[in-house]
């Protein structure tokens, strides 16, 4: 179609403005005081204030742009909105948390932009060369960002175990996407699809490719038995960045891994399915009986999010409309409690993240009421109990996975949710039900915290008590297929 | 159609509990007489419920239906029937009541424990009103919170363990039903969530399950209710919650909760199953009659008062189970009668047991000894809940056992026979420990001289007596009042397990 190169332009604005804001941030790094740091913290806000106006201005150009590389659709700018959300609260979260733990990295903040830009661009890629550079321009920034606490050897071991195990598992990737071109002479996913429907198409390839494929999506989300990285490098990275990684990766591989096995492999959905469904039921299961047994609070979010990446795997399955839908719902609820979460265990963990073991929550029930009070609202929504964000997520996933006749599927899903409510009550016990053996020093609250804080409480509770608002968005922001 | 006043009811405590955020901690007098008349409030508002109850409709009165989430069929849609109403008055009664109870007990974390005590109260209501069951379910879910809160805060030694159990235990049968709520749904079209809607679709033959579809769910309900009664063999995580449980804790789980469950079956199980209810009538009977004598015996043997009465809830739950399963009107009727009753007499033995555990600090039988010298109200009060509890004729238990059992003969016979030892032997671990602790000399002597009822505890106990009196004189007050209710959910059962069955 003939557009102007101005309007295609304006398709990837938010991406172009985000990138300028990291450079500029990059540039102006060395400029700024020690003191002052945080004011590029900001810029980056600005940044992503700014990026989410030019999103909001996508909607309506529905269309394949720059030969089909970028595509404007619905499914993507909720996605973008996500991951915006995202950046922007882990940037509001890390202001404080950097200056406590005196790590003044100008870099920091535009690596999670260049990070997020990655994210975007995965989203809204129609295209396989297109995903695989989203990919890599999200985790060439998060290898950084793993390993910014340059002196702690755990932050040191987290970054080069996401980098080793992450180039493996992009090289998987690449591998079935130079697979699935020799078998359909193509990387556009539409034509994929077309070409195996006319039976153009090397069968066997395209097996093949499916399969590489799916070991490289089912990395980057943290499936089993593809999640060893995950509690190493979680427990290792900075908080925020845990936090952010637990939510922004996982959004957009599963954004990008649901578009290539709808939109490119419909008519294979009888062969990819069970692998779904099987891991689904293995991530779900492992996530959740492991995170029992943690001690380490971080390590224990980790495994948390491990059987969260399982619930999404059965909506993933249950493959409808409404499954999509309850993905789209699903990531953006868990980036509300699980930022919250960790927001919180950064505050806890204090100067060198001393405190990050379960029984330093001993006590703060009382202590800081307000505190401990939103930690047990994020932790009940991550336990899907009514009213909150978490419980309404679970409920449209398992909806669709019944609607699908996954019955027996949401009864997996549902039991482990019980079990979740095991280890996550645990924490809740600790703070209300134990006394803290040595004398608690309230932690103070900045502002930024605070924010991210009142965000993320708002979020879950509108969410959770009414989300027909955003429900309804996710149900007609589902992606065209078949 | 505009009827507010079940919103008011149900949502009063929240308010409540929200005014009470905006108190400060240490200002304890304002913080107890801001619940207390909070949950006074909402009883003095649900009493025109009962007055303007209309006897004659056996529907659903007092309803309001606003749409929630239109986009998956759910609606905020409260109601009551001849059922459900007194549920929501014993909710109200009761409350007040273990507020009043727990006014000096409970000396830590006030503030935070009557705002736990409000909030449950609004999850109690809304249980019992809901008619959606989207709503339902929130309600259901959502109040295990605060009882969770409750017992592991303010409980005793081993409250960890016995919260962490109550909650494991309902949730596991809860998201069971949970599945069985969106199958039934799509079952019927996937487009509403509305319980009446689904209802008369079952009645008008529009919605057809063969009978292992109706199985399969009337199981995944029945269990998460039957957990909840509790009854036998799921009743293991009662005798500690209610020995770890504040005394409020335990009158609430005791008076109102376990009776969610009963509530359930009634509400959801008969009528929306009534294939698969009487495929599994026989085995349920036969668990409830286990439930009674196990429960009885194992009452019998305990040393601990509070926990003697934990254990005979099981049994008279069993006999609840019993009631309902016999599935005509006398059993219904004495069902529901029977959930009442249990509330308040069981409520008002737990308040007592409170009573001596504030004055003495232990609740072992063999502590005790000879009370009636030095506390003559409170033996006498002691006395005549005592003698409710077993079903002494004039006194409420004896209406809902006698009906029960005239319901469950007609059903069964043998059945009905094993179940009558258990009154029996409920006459026999309650008098026996009544004598233990009341009667006899004093064998210790830190029993001389106890203080007998203060004027608080006397308003606790004396309201709850004189309501005991009047059900068992005038019982036709309450039965009157749930009649046609019970008698449409019956023609109902009955017409569709007919048409079924062709």
């Amino acid at each position: 179609m003939p557009e102007s190169i101005a309007f295609e332009i304006q398709q990837i604005l938010p991406d172009i403005i985000l990138s300028l804001v990291g450079i500029f941030i990059l540039v102006a790094g060395p400029f700024v005081s020690k003191a002052k740091q945080s004011s590029l913290g900001l810029i980056g806000l600005v940044g992503v204030i700014a990026a989410s106006l030019a999103t909001a201005n996508l909607v309506g150009n529905d269309g394949n742009y720059f030969s089909g590389m970028i595509i404007v659709d619905h499914f993507s700018i909720f996605f973008r909105f996500t991951f915006l959300l995202i950046s922007g609260l882990t940037i509001l979260s890390s202001l404080d948390y950097l200056k406590r733990q005196n790590l003044n990295l100008s870099e920091y903040y535009s690596l999670i932009l260049f990070a997020t830009v990655g994210m975007n661009l995965m989203a809204a890629s129609n295209e396989l060369i297109m995903v695989f550079l989203g990919l890599e321009t999200l985790s060439i920034s998060s290898y950084i960002l793993l390993g910014v606490k340059r002196t702690d050897p755990k932050s040191n071991e987290s970054a080069l175990k996401y980098f080793l195990l992450g180039s493996f598992s992009s090289a998987f990737l690449l591998y079935g996407i130079a697979l699935a071109y020799g078998a359909t002479k193509t990387t556009n996913l539409e034509f994929i699809a077309k070409r195996i429907l006319s039976g153009s198409a090397d069968m066997r390839l395209i097996y093949v490719a499916m399969a590489l494929m799916f070991v490289g999506f089912g990395f980057k989300v943290a499936t089993v038995p593809f999640h060893v990285w995950t509690p190493d490098v979680y427990e290792g990275a900075p908080t925020p960045i845990t936090a952010f990684m637990s939510v922004g990766p996982k959004a957009a591989g599963f954004a990008i891994f649901m578009r290539v096995f709808w939109v490119a492999l419909p008519t294979t959905y009888e062969k990819w399915v069970t692998p779904i469904w099987v891991s689904a039921v293995l991530t779900m299961t492992l996530g959740n009986v492991v995170a029992i047994v943690q001690n380490n609070i971080k390590r224990m979010l980790a495994y948390s999010s491990i059987a969260h990446a399982g619930y999404i795997l059965v909506a993933f399955a249950s493959g409808r409309d409404d499954g999509v839908a309850a993905v789209l719902f699903y990531t953006l609820a868990y980036a509300f409690m699980n930022i919250g979460a960790f927001t919180i265990v950064a505050l806890i963990s204090r100067e060198n993240e001393r405190k990050i073991n379960l029984d330093d929550y001993a006590g703060i029930g009382f202590r800081q009421p307000l505190l401990a009070a939103s930690l047990s609202l994020f932790l009940l929504s991550l336990a899907g109990i009514p009213l909150t964000a978490g419980f309404a997520g679970k409920f449209f996933i398992f909806r669709a996975a019944i609607e699908s006749h996954f019955i027996w599927l949401a009864i997996v899903g549902v039991i482990n949710s019980v079990v979740s409510v095991y280890y996550y009550s645990r924490i809740i016990v600790i703070m209300y039900m134990k006394e803290s053996p040595e004398e608690y020093v309230p932690v103070s609250i900045s502002p930024g915290t605070g924010l991210v804080l009142c965000l993320a409480t708002f979020g879950i509770l509108q969410l959770g008590i009414y989300p027909d608002l955003l429900i309804s968005l996710a149900r007609v922001s589902v992606f065209n297929y078949r | 159609m505009e009827n507010v006043l079940l919103t008011i009811v149900t949502f009063l405590p929240l308010a409540g509990a929200t005014l009470l955020l905006a108190i400060r901690k240490d200002n304890l007098k304002a913080i107890r007489l801001l619940a207390l008349s909070t949950a006074t409030a909402t009883f003095l508002l649900s009493l025109p419920l009962f007055f303007h109850f209309e006897a004659s409709t056996p529907g659903m009165q007092f309803e309001q239906l606003v749409t929630w989430i239109p986009s998956i069929g759910v609606n905020y849609h409260v109601g009551i029937d001849g059922i459900s109403l007194f549920l929501v008055l014993l909710t109200t009664f009761l409350t007040p009541i273990t507020i009043l109870s727990s006014w000096n007990s409970i000396d830590r974390r006030v503030k935070e424990y009557f705002i736990f005590l409000l909030l449950l109260e609004t999850g109690m209501l809304g249980v019992f009103v809901a008619l959606d069951l989207f709503l339902f379910y929130v309600f259901w879910e959502v109040m295990l919170v605060p009882m969770y809160f409750l017992i592991g805060v303010w409980g005793g030694e081993r409250r960890i363990y016995a919260a962490v159990k109550f909650f494991l235990y309902t949730m596991t049968g809860s998201v069971l039903m949970l599945v069985a709520i969106i199958a039934l749904y799509f079952f019927n079209g996937g487009t509403t969530f509305d319980y009446l809607t689904i209802l008369s679709n079952v009645q008008t033959g529009k919605l057809i399950l063969t009978v292992t579809e109706q199985s399969w769910l009337f199981l995944a309900f029945f269990i998460a209710f039957a957990i909840k009664v509790p009854l036998f063999p799921f009743h293991t995580w009662l005798p500690d919650a209610h020995v770890e449980a504040p005394t409020a804790g335990s009158v609430i789980l005791a008076g109102v909760l376990l009776k969610m469950g009963t509530y359930g079956m009634v509400r959801f199980c008969l009528p929306l199953f009534s294939e698969a209810t009487l495929e599994w009538t026989p085995w349920i009977n036969g668990l409830a009659v286990v439930g009674i004598i196990y429960g009885a015996l194992v009452a019998m043997v305990q040393t601990d008062i509070k926990r003697l009465v934990a254990y005979s809830s099981v049994s008279h739950l069993g006999f609840v189970v019993l009631g309902i399963f016999a599935v005509n009107q006398q059993g219904m009727e004495g069902a529901i009668y029977q959930m009442l009753n249990h509330g308040i007499s069981t409520g008002a033995l737990f308040l007592i047991v409170g009573m001596i555990y504030d004055r003495r600090h232990t609740r072992l039988i063999q502590e005790f000894g000879g009370l009636a010298t030095s506390l003559p109200v409170f033996s006498t009060l002691f006395m005549i809940v005592t003698l409710s509890s077993i079903g002494l004729p004039l006194l409420n238990g004896f209406v809902g056992e006698f009906l029960v059992l005239l319901g469950a003969f007609k059903a069964n016979v043998t059945y009905t026979v094993f179940a009558t030892s258990g009154i029996i032997l409920s006459a026999v671990y309650m008098l026996w420990m009544y004598q233990r602790v009341v009667f006899g000399e004093v064998t210790n002597e830190r029993n001389k001289g106890l203080p007998d009822l203060s004027l608080r505890e006397k308003f606790i106990l004396v309201p709850m007596t004189l309501l005991i009196i009047w059900m068992g004189v005038y019982s036709q007050t309450f039965l009157r009042k749930m009649d046609s209710s019970v008698s449409q959910l019956l023609s109902r059962f009955q017409s569709t397990a007919v048409v079924l069955k062709k």
